[in-house]
């Protein structure tokens, strides 16, 4: 593996021939948004945090939240970050079987979706009890952070079936590989999101 | 797998996998069946999260400290510290806001 070529994140090594001399400089690119995105969710966090107390008289974590469903959410979403690494190594090992990559791919899609599923159940018996985003600055701040989560979510599952499509049609060149490693470090950046919000929003909400 | 050296990413793969289920297991269970102070109960919540960051961005992000990776490594670095100046300096101000209110 020649050293200078190599970016954080699964590096598919020289045997991959331009998807690995070629995707240094668009990996690098990709963390600076990855980490734009995480001052994104860090000042949100941050937001949230500093109206934790500001539930105006409305309905506070304990009468909201369901920690059963977070726990389920958080099993899938932790499982759907391993898939997409099962995926991921698919790709650089067993180039040959493309049927096992779109397989992870799918398993990974079906999981992200049962998450979501999951997901906007507990915004709608929230709001059935009264925890809408206007009740209180609480409430704004909690559906601004899992919100903008959910929403990176959906775009992760649209640009795993533009993946989907685009393996089917161009095959595994070049540039598929890399923006698969970029998608695989979205998805685990993802689920990283997600242990700070099931931490500080769930479990320190309800303790 | 084929190769050894795939065999050995799957088994870090796993071993991630693995270790970040017990510790999230350990955070709701501080806080779903064990009846402690607060403050500890935050503690163990808090510390689990940062581990299985910790373990996360080592296992399946595959940052570590070697030199080939050095200026990728300095923009999270930066990255973290303005997000640890942003986010604990607003976090630091508006709990002491609250605090006088």
């Amino acid at each position: 593996m020649t050293i200078e070529n190599l970016h954080p994140g699964l590096n598919l090594g020289a045997a991959h021939g331009e998807a690995h001399t070629r995707s240094e400089p668009v990996i690098f690119g990709f963390w600076v948004f990855l980490m734009s995105d995480l001052i994104l969710f860090g000042i949100l966090f941050a937001t949230y945090v500093a109206m934790s107390n500001g539930t105006a008289g409305g309905p506070g974590p304990q009468e909201l939240f369901n920690l059963t469903s977070i726990a389920i959410q958080t099993g899938l979403l932790l499982l759907s970050s391993l898939t997409f690494g099962f995926a991921s190594l698919t790709l650089k090992h067993d180039e040959g079987r493309r049927r096992h990559l779109l397989i992870w791919l799918i398993i990974t899609a079906a999981l992200a979706v049962a998450f979501l599923g999951f997901e906007a159940s507990d915004f709608h018996s929230m709001m059935q009890k009264g925890g809408v985003p206007s009740r209180s600055g609480w409430l704004s701040a909690y559906y601004a952070l899992v919100g903008l989560h959910g929403i990176h979510i959906i775009i992760g599952l649209l640009w795993m079936a533009v993946m989907l499509a685009q393996i089917s049609v161009f095959g595994l060149s070049y540039q598929v590989k890399v923006r698969l490693l970029m998608l695989g470090l979205y998805w685990h950046f993802l689920d990283l999101v997600w242990v700070g919000i099931f931490s500080i929003v769930f479990l320190a909400g309800v303790a | 797998m084929k190769t050894a050296e795939g065999q050995r990413e799957l088994n870090r793969y796993i071993a991630g996998g693995l270790l970040s289920i017990v510790l999230t297991v350990v955070a709701f269970a501080v806080v779903l069946w064990f009846d402690l102070t607060r403050a500890t109960t935050l503690s163990i919540v808090g510390l689990s999260a940062v581990a299985q960051i910790i373990i996360q961005v080592r296992y399946f992000l595959h940052i570590d400290l070697s030199r080939q990776k050095r200026e990728d490594l300095q923009l999270i670095l930066f990255s973290l510290l303005l997000l640890t100046v942003m986010a604990g300096g607003t976090i630091w101000i508006m709990g002491s806001l609250a605090g006088r209110m």
